[in-house]
């Protein structure tokens, strides 16, 4: 096993066409860590997770999964290093037309050579790990949208994946199912020693779990500080990271 | 950390250390010992039976040695769910306190027994039966329908008398989808219609010299049937398909919920100008429907037969009287109320996904156009019947 990071970015910049959405992200993931993406609305954290998971070039800089140079392979080179990933989506993404069960079956059915028993089984198991036996046979407008993730969630993990990600894990989850999907993540990333890169603005989940990150701005267009949110918001000199950290944690005060 | 490093490298160097287990006997406690590579991804791993379990003697208790297990994934983790339910299943005890950590708190995840499987979908219903519910719910489908142009028609009333309901903007956008955006279309189509009608025609009327009749054949056949028929299958497929895409996006994207929410009526906002903009267009398509269909006939007729455009003109004129006009034009209002009413409300019942929105778009072609030619045909009897 290697030391090095399993994911790194070097001067990277992206951009859509002539509108720079970042630029200068340099970041790189260690193995078995949990990874935040932090910052404001609008400021290109589901961008910055586009271009990790191969869904946007960046325009200038490197990108690195383990030691290959991600861009720099042929379109099946890249393919094979995205089974590697797992990506949850905001809502889910799950295929409407198929039942729960067969989501998750059908990157077991594309990429591996397992029989029709043995997928079954998998299936059941993926299913099982996030609570959702139940819901095996049911088409995803029949769940509700916690359930919808965590669907989702359980064909990220089709294919065992080494990176997970997840894009706005808690959004619209209500604070106790929030709190079992953190607690999920955690058992995933002990249990399965996989890597975690999380896209949240969800400050009391990402200071539980995350332990690395990268802080995006949305006026200069780069990011303004590296490091885990908790030392973020206890340490960082940046008035605004400051900010962002502490008006979160005063209106938590206030709520509770 | 016990996982894999990299897939890729998972061949040939470990292809030896196959994934096994065996019972060893300790006493009161029977102990799984697992060994080799359990990757469930590479290879179809062992399936766990209680009968080996059984064979090993009399024991209480049923704990797992992972110590010599190289690498695994979470196919191991689903053999090791099987051995608990076993253990659950024959009033055994499963101590999990011997496995690695990270297998231990996978494990916890799961649930004790498996769910039981869900029963299939729908019962099997004989033919009698099946032949009741279908036809319980067309009959359903058409009061529903009905009930829908009601609701719709006292919009209309209300958008007129009382203002209100109706955006006109709406209505304006609706309107020029369904009318100029469609005339080079439902042209194209009555051109060649009414053309090829003149070809039928001419080759069969020249043997009794009789040419002078493809006039009169293709001005009746266009006035009474083609024109009507053609330009309102024209808009099922064109306008019908799309109002129930975008209605069934609307209610994939709760928009129509929202409606709901805030009092907005449904027949008025949405279906209102859908309905009254294909009313409003479908005569004057059908009106330019006839023109260039019996122009289509004209040039044909000219370039093959003898006739003189004057000739031909005067055929035209008499062959039909303004009763198969007005016949032809009441014959399109309705169809582009029915294309109007049935795509909305197949939008509205459409379910919530992506592919729902295929299906309803599909079943408002579809239905629109069998549709139209049924009326079609109630139109032909009673037109028989009163002599038109």
């Amino acid at each position: 096993m290697t030391d090095g990071p399993i994911m790194s970015m070097t001067d990277v910049t992206l951009a859509f066409g002539p509108k720079v959405i970042q630029s200068d992200i340099s970041l790189s993931v260690k193995r078995g860590s949990i990874f935040a993406v932090m910052g404001g609305s609008g400021c290109g954290k589901s961008t910055l997770l586009k271009s990790m998971i191969g869904l946007l070039r960046p325009s200038r800089g490197s990108f690195h999964v383990g030691r290959d140079d991600y861009w720099a392979g042929t379109d099946a080179e890249r393919t094979e290093i995205n089974h590697r990933f797992g990506v949850l989506f905001q809502s889910g993404a799950l295929w409407s037309s198929m039942t729960v069960g067969e989501n998750v079956a059908l990157p077991l059915q594309m990429f591996t050579k397992l029989d029709a028993r043995a997928i079954q089984r998998l299936v059941e198991l993926k299913l099982a790990l996030v609570g959702l036996s139940d819901a095996i046979n049911l088409t995803p407008s029949e769940i509700s949208g916690g359930m919808r993730k965590r669907a989702g969630l359980a064909r990220a993990l089709a294919l065992d994946p080494d990176i997970l990600f997840f894009d706005e894990p808690s959004a619209g989850l209500d604070p106790i199912t929030s709190a079992r999907l953190d607690d999920l993540i955690l058992n995933l990333r002990d249990g399965l020693g996989a890597t975690i890169v999380i896209v949240s603005h969800e400050l009391p989940s990402l200071f539980s779990i995350a332990d690395d990150g990268i802080f995006l701005d949305a006026i200069t267009k780069r990011p303004i500080a590296h490091g885990s949110p908790r030392a973020l918001r206890d340490h960082s000199t940046d008035p605004q990271v400051r900010a962002f950290m502490n008006r979160q944690r005063n209106e938590e005060g206030q709520a509770s | 950390m016990v996982l894999t490093e990299t897939k890729a490298s998972a061949g040939s160097a470990e292809i030896d250390a196959s994934p096994q287990w065996e019972v060893v006997s300790e006493g009161n406690t029977a102990c799984l010992v697992l060994t080799g590579v359990w990757l469930g991804q590479n290879t179809a791993l062992p399936v766990f039976s209680g009968d080996a379990l059984l064979h090993a003697g009399s024991f209480d208790n049923v704990t797992c040695n992972a110590a010599d297990v190289t690498r695994w994934d979470t196919g191991l983790i689903g053999f090791l769910w099987d051995v608990r339910r076993w253990c659950d299943r024959e009033g055994r005890e499963f101590e999990a306190h011997a496995l690695p950590h990270p297998m231990q708190q996978l494990l916890d995840l799961l649930p004790d027994r498996q769910a039981p499987t869900a029963p299939m979908k729908g019962t099997r219903h004989s033919f009698l039966e099946r032949v009741g519910i279908k036809s319980i719910a067309t009959l359903a489908e058409i009061g529903t329908i009905a009930e829908l142009a009601g609701h719709t028609a006292r919009a209309c009333y209300q958008a007129i008398f009382r203002r209100g309901g109706l955006r006109s903007s709406d209505l304006f956008s609706d309107l020029f989808n369904a009318g100029p955006s469609a005339l080079l279309i439902v042209g194209v189509v009555n051109f060649l219609i009414g053309a090829i009608l003149a070809f039928v025609g001419a080759v069969q009327l020249q043997k009794f010299a009789a040419g002078i009749y493809v006039a009169s054949l293709v001005g009746i056949a266009t006035v009474r049937e083609m024109a009507p028929v053609m330009t309102a299958i024209i808009m099922a497929g064109r306008t019908g398909g799309a109002y129930a895409a975008r209605i069934s996006t609307m209610q994939g994207n709760e928009e129509i919920d929202a409606l709901k929410v805030f009092g907005i009526s449904v027949s008025s906002y949405l279906i209102l100008p859908a309905v009254l903009s294909l009313v409003i267009t479908m005569p004057f398509l059908y009106l330019y429907g006839c023109l260039i269909g019996m122009l289509g006939g004209y040039i044909v007729a000219i370039s093959m037969l003898d006739i003189t455009s004057l000739g031909y003109f005067h055929q035209t004129v008499i062959a039909f009287g303004i009763s198969q006009f007005i016949f032809g034009f009441i014959k399109s209002l309705v169809f582009g109320a029915f294309i109007g009413l049935t795509s909305c409300r197949i939008g509205l019942r459409a379910g919530r996904s992506a592919a729902d929105v295929g299906i309803a778009a599909t079943r408002a072609v579809v239905i629109g156009i069998v549709g139209v030619i049924a009326l079609d045909a109630i139109f032909a009897i009673i037109a028989n019947s009163i002599g038109i």
